[in-house]
């Protein structure tokens, strides 16, 4: 891999906290290497920042390997950047080129509020989860682990949809703001294991009423959100949500 | 003399024996006892949501957006369980003698003993929680093997276990808030130990988002803070992972143990740059198939595929025949120090050694054929059918291998290099997890227990999720029997005003410093320090020059820091800054701690002394202790010393050739 | 969960959606089948016959009313939801996010909104005039098939225009359709890969030969293909 140096401009969206309106400010950073990360990027734009007295910008982040679903910039018109299947800390700076403009602004939706510049309130999503996405199972009252065989491939499937980092792109690429991909994929991690079964009617319809109340939109299938999710969380856990609510609805005693 | 705790009684009957006759709270009592959790990684969710399940009022803390984001999140691997599914002699002595044994001999056997007691419920109870593991066809669950053992008893998701786990103990933590048992205070930072009568009763905590500081009562205090990997600025662990709430307990009295124990993991992909901010770990569960090598002509440029097989020298195969690649992590990390220095590595930077598939994908490839009973096939089809199989196993590592370095490892070796990823050393507690200050806990990585002086792999979610299911609902229960009678605290106490006003000071001092220099720009200094001097390989000249250095670095820290912005916002450098100063601290503690012990030990690594042939060299007759520090001053610490007594291992040279 | 519950939740409307979308597809099938039957080349003769039934026999008419209500509904419905989702992000972004999805998934309501145009233009041509002669009664149709010929037939510029809406709205219904088609068996909760494959190539096809044979219809007379 050659490497090279870049410079850039960056349009970033500055807004001091959820009171004041935001704007986009004009940034130059150089010699940026393109062996560094996106977010290292943002570390020289800082720097340079508090050199000059200016604020910096501030932006969430963790782990910087992929994992927390901490970070969350849309950049150039898709969340977490330009490559698949990625999140914006493992974005790294070959995929730009020198004299490049990047526009980078913070996940847009009304259920996730800018809390400063990048950074914006996810706690929508905890409250989904609070509202049904876990198993009643208190500490010690487990059965042996191998007690109950479960199918490969749905053990399998369960995985791949548990493997979701809540980190909201899928909110910030739909155009409805939806939540339906993150929330699908805690439903279907669960309706697809044995151990969620007893709670599988009262879970789906929980969790949604809850989405609805944070102001999320509704979905129309249109498929941006498995396009940007650095998981590859699949578009079919929706069907799979539909058909659980479906079910679940039409069962319902009261 | 430090008072751990451990109760009488033959090694396997202790724990049994603590649970059947240690004090209980009955349930009307739970409802007032009012618990904080600080931390909720794996230790803590896990910690907070079993507690709030027995009945306590639990407050929980997390510096980050949601409790889910914790760094446990970020463990790849696996973790261990001596389930013996795979009936390949494995058992609950086999892995408490692995951990003892990994962990050279400077863990406590009673307390491994429970670890390893308890593992195989951490299982069930995972299981029960809906967590995916990995299933064989039958669809039972499935087992691999990690370093430094020989048996298979490591239970996985992909190669995204920790997420997986962490998910199934915040779900459990959610559930919780959601009944009302737990509150959850999110993008909170603790930042003071409240301390009534000897007895932890409270923190003071800074809303991260309004920055306001908030007083909160508790009748215990628990601290599930993870490691102080940053201390070394570069490192796998999170950005925002600190040692700060463990620091403040540690000015609050509580000791700190074996702080020098700090694990470098020997797969991770090596700095790029100057502009570095984090390193990315490789599993270790890639050193199962990955050959480790280095060329055999000193300073060889040429490109992996282009070394002959007779050129290339597969060091530890070489060292460690009976091993081989899978030797514990300390090992390989020196052994791959070794190398480098010697003028073997390989890169731009002369830092980093091949972990090369090239083998592997070939012995895959013809496993295929022969499994499928293709016949004759191609040398390009037996490749292709390799990188499949290799695909699947590590596909997600391979991934995340290209997307940082651009190089696709399935055509060209790994380059790997050592890095900081996990520390043994904490807060310094008896047997119920509880440190010196009564009431107050540390859990998990935050505590120094489990691992001795190195740790295997697998091990760290083991321990997070033993402490906070199994071990604090028992042994915080012992200790707030006898805490009924204790009112809650209305906040406006005095030692609550008091502790208010020493953070508030604190950051205000931090405000006016108006310096010239950025927090980043000290925190890489001081990652440079201890990583030259304190890192993987340790002298007495050198860890005394660092000690001067950190202290000068300490000086010009709180001369010249320069922090934007105002206190009463969102301002992330501020929290910055209040940890990189904790952390400076805690590097000087750190090379102290590591000049006492004239010992290689573990992933402690004296250069004087080491075997001829260049491996660590242990003094069981001098330092059998565990050193836990007590802040006298400043740059003032007193040692007091844990002797450990084997009651059931004779300790011995570890031997992995 | 009540029924008003179960159907005015963002999952419930979306069924709503799914269901009348998917009844509305059902009457396309009919439609096209019977005017297919222009191709006939009779002068009309089976066309007629085959518009007699739908407006002589009660069940024909009965279910009309039916897909008036189901049409009804995903108008209303269609429209609620589009302003609800719009009102869920009140400040867009600078620069929109356009590779993860098609266009046509992104605009349905202003694909929908060039149907209903065309539908009112349709309905005048032909279902008004018909049913205003009909009045209540079962039978008593005009000549629908002399209606077509008039209104399609000719050079001049109400007819070119009548034409043009007739093409949009074809235009309209064939990308509407190409995703409402598969999106609402997504809806109703066909999760299982290999199936929802073959339904979304089905939906595909569907959409792409039923509006192709709808245009074909107007350009026939107006070409005179057919007598």
């Amino acid at each position: 891999m050659q490497h090279y140096n870049m410079n850039l401009n960056l349009k970033v969206w500055r807004q001091k906290n959820n009171q004041t309106k935001g704007e986009f400010k004009l940034y130059r950073v150089e010699n940026i290497s393109s062996e560094m990360s996106f977010l290292e990027m943002f570390d020289v734009l800082n720097e340079k920042l508090i050199t000059t007295g200016e604020d910096p910008v501030a932006f969430d982040h963790d782990c910087r390997e992929g994992i927390c679903g901490m970070c969350s910039m849309y950049i150039n018109g898709k969340p977490h950047g330009p490559w698949q299947a990625n999140t914006t800390c493992q974005l790294h700076m070959r995929a730009f080129k020198d004299g490049d403009t990047i526009v980078v602004e913070p996940w847009r939706a009304n259920a996730f509020p800018v809390i400063k510049d990048l950074t914006v309130d996810r706690s929508a999503f905890d409250r989904i989860i609070q509202a049904g996405g876990y198993v009643s199972v208190n500490t010690g009252n487990a059965v042996d682990g191998n007690s109950l065989p479960i199918n490969k491939d749905k053990a399998d499937a369960a995985f791949a949809a548990a493997m979701c980092i809540g980190c909201g792109a899928c909110v910030a690429a739909c155009k409805n703001s939806s939540a339906m991909l993150f929330m699908s994929a805690k439903v279907s991690h669960l309706a697809l294991l044995p151990q969620g079964e007893p709670e599988r009617h009262s879970r789906v319809i929980n969790m949604i009423a809850q989405m609805d109340k944070e102001g999320f939109g509704a979905c129309t299938n249109t498929g941006a959100c498995e396009a940007t999710c650095p998981k590859e969380i699949s578009l079919s856990n929706i069907a799979r949500l539909n058909k659980e609510y479906l079910g679940a609805s039409l069962v319902a005693d009261k | 003399m430090l008072e751990s705790k451990i109760p009488a009684g033959k090694l396997e009957d202790k724990w049994n024996d603590y649970k059947g006759h240690c004090k209980l709270v009955n349930p009307a009592n739970k409802r007032k006892l009012e618990v904080i959790v600080v931390g909720t990684g794996l230790a803590g969710a896990s910690a907070a949501a079993s507690l709030g399940e027995m009945g306590y009022k639990v407050k929980a803390f997390c510096f980050q957006d949601s409790p889910r984001r914790a760094h446990s999140i970020a463990a790849q691997g696996g973790i261990n369980a001596a389930k013996n599914y795979q009936n390949d002699g494995d058992s609950v002595f086999r892995l408490f003698y692995d951990t003892i044994k990994g962990g050279d001999y400077r863990a406590r056997e009673g307390n491994v003993h429970r670890l390893a007691e308890v593992s195989t419920s951490i299982i069930d109870q995972c299981v029960a929680q809906g967590v995916p593991f990995a299933r064989e066809y039958g669809g039972l669950l499935s087992n691999r093997s990690f370093g430094g053992t020989q048996v298979q008893r490591t239970f996985y998701a992909a190669g995204q276990t920790g997420q997986q786990l962490l998910i199934g103990a915040y779900q459990a933590l959610e559930r919780q808030v959601a009944l009302g048992n737990v509150t959850m205070y999110a993008r909170h930072e603790m930042l003071e130990v409240v301390k009534v009568d000897g007895k932890a009763r409270g923190i003071i905590a800074r809303d991260l988002v309004g920055g306001k500081l908030e007083r909160h009562f508790g009748h215990a205090v628990l601290l599930c803070t993870g490691g102080y990997g940053n201390v070394f600025y570069l490192s796998t662990n999170a950005m925002g992972s600190n040692v700060t709430a463990a620091w403040k307990a540690h000015k609050a009295g509580a000791y700190f143990a074996n702080p020098c124990f700090t694990q470098i993991h020997p797969t991770c992909i090596p700095v790029s740059g100057d502009h570095q901010s984090k390193l990315t770990l490789m599993s270790e569960s890639l050193r199962n198939d990955g050959r480790i090598w280095v060329p055999k002509k000193q300073g060889d440029n040429r490109k992996s595929t282009d070394i002959p097989e007779e050129e290339r020298d597969y060091y530890l195969e070489r060292r460690y025949p009976a091993f081989g690649n899978l030797v514990p992590r300390d090992v390989a990390s020196r052994a791959a120090k070794e190398r480098c220095d010697a003028g073997f590595g390989v890169g731009t930077s002369k830092q980093a050694v091949y972990l090369d598939f090239a083998a592997a994908i070939q012995r895959y490839g013809k496993g295929e054929v022969s499994k499928r009973n293709l016949g004759n096939v191609s040398a390009e089809e037996i490749t292709q059918l390799g990188k499949d199989v290799v695909k699947e196993k590590y596909g997600n590592l391979f991934d995340m291998y290209e997307k940082i370095t651009g190089e696709n490892p399935y055509e060209v070796a790994m380059r790997i290099y050592p890095a900081v990823h996990y520390t043994m050393g904490g807060l310094w507690v008896d047997y119920e997890l509880m440190t010196n200050v009564k009431g107050l806990y540390a859990l998990g990585e935050a505590n120094f227990s489990d691992h001795g002086a190195n740790r295997l792999g697998a091990s760290a979610l083991m321990q997070g999720l033993a402490d906070g299911y199994f071990v604090i609902p028992y042994t915080l229960g012992n200790y707030l029997a006898d805490e009924i009678y204790a009112k809650a605290l209305e906040t406006s106490h005095p030692a609550f005003e008091e502790a208010e006003k020493k953070v508030s000071d604190r950051i205000n001092t931090l405000m006016n410093i108006k310096g010239k220099q950025s927090v980043e720009s000290f925190h890489k200094r001081l990652g440079k320090i201890i990583w030259d001097k304190c890192g993987m390989a340790r002298n007495k000249e050198g860890l005394e020059t660092a000690i001067k250095e950190v202290q000068a670095l300490k000086k010009e820290f709180w001369s010249d820091v320069r922090i934007p912005g105002e206190i009463n916002s969102y301002n992330p450098e501020l929290d910055k800054a209040g940890r990189v100063a904790d952390f400076i601290e805690l590097g000087e503690l750190m090379c102290i701690d590591a000049l006492t012990r004239n010992e290689s030990c573990g992933g402690h690594f004296r250069e004087e002394y080491q075997t001829e042939d260049g491996e660590a060299l242990r003094d069981d007759e001098n330092f059998m202790f565990v050193s836990a520090w007590e802040l006298k001053g400043e740059h003032q610490w007193e040692l007091h010393k844990e002797e450990l007594k084997y009651e059931v291992i004779k300790p011995s040279a570890r031997n992995y050739k | 969960m009540t029924w008003k519950q179960m159907f005015t939740s963002s999952v419930g409307k979306k069924l709503v959606m799914g269901f009348t979308g998917l009844f509305l597809i059902l009457f396309l099938i009919v439609h096209v089948g019977l005017n297919a039957c222009i191709w006939a080349n009779d002068g009309g003769e089976m066309f007629n016959k085959g518009a007699h039934f739908m407006g002589a026999n009660i069940v024909p008419r009965i279910l009309e009313i039916g897909l008036f209500v189901g049409l009804l509904l995903h108008i209303v419905q269609g429209y609620m939801l589009t302003v609800l989702n719009k009102k869920a992000r009140s400040v867009g972004y600078a620069v929109a996010y356009k590779d993860g999805s098609k266009w046509y998934s992104r605009s349905m309501a202003i694909l929908g909104s060039l149907i209903l145009i065309f539908l009112s233009v349709h309905l005048s041509n032909f279902w008004f005039p018909n049913r205003s002669s009909q009045g209540l009664s079962l039978g008593g149709e005009i000549d629908l098939y002399a209606k077509m010929k008039e209104t399609f037939s000719g050079a001049d510029i109400t007819t070119v225009l009548t034409i043009t809406i007739y093409l949009l709205g074809c235009g309209a219904l064939g990308y509407h359709l190409a995703h409402g088609f598969q999106s609402a068996f997504k809806t109703l909760g066909v999760h299982n890969k290999r199936y929802h494959q073959m339904l979304a190539a089905i939906g595909f096809g569907f959409s792409i030969i039923v509006c192709l044979a709808f245009a074909m219809m107007p350009l026939s007379f107006h070409f005179g293909w057919i007598q």
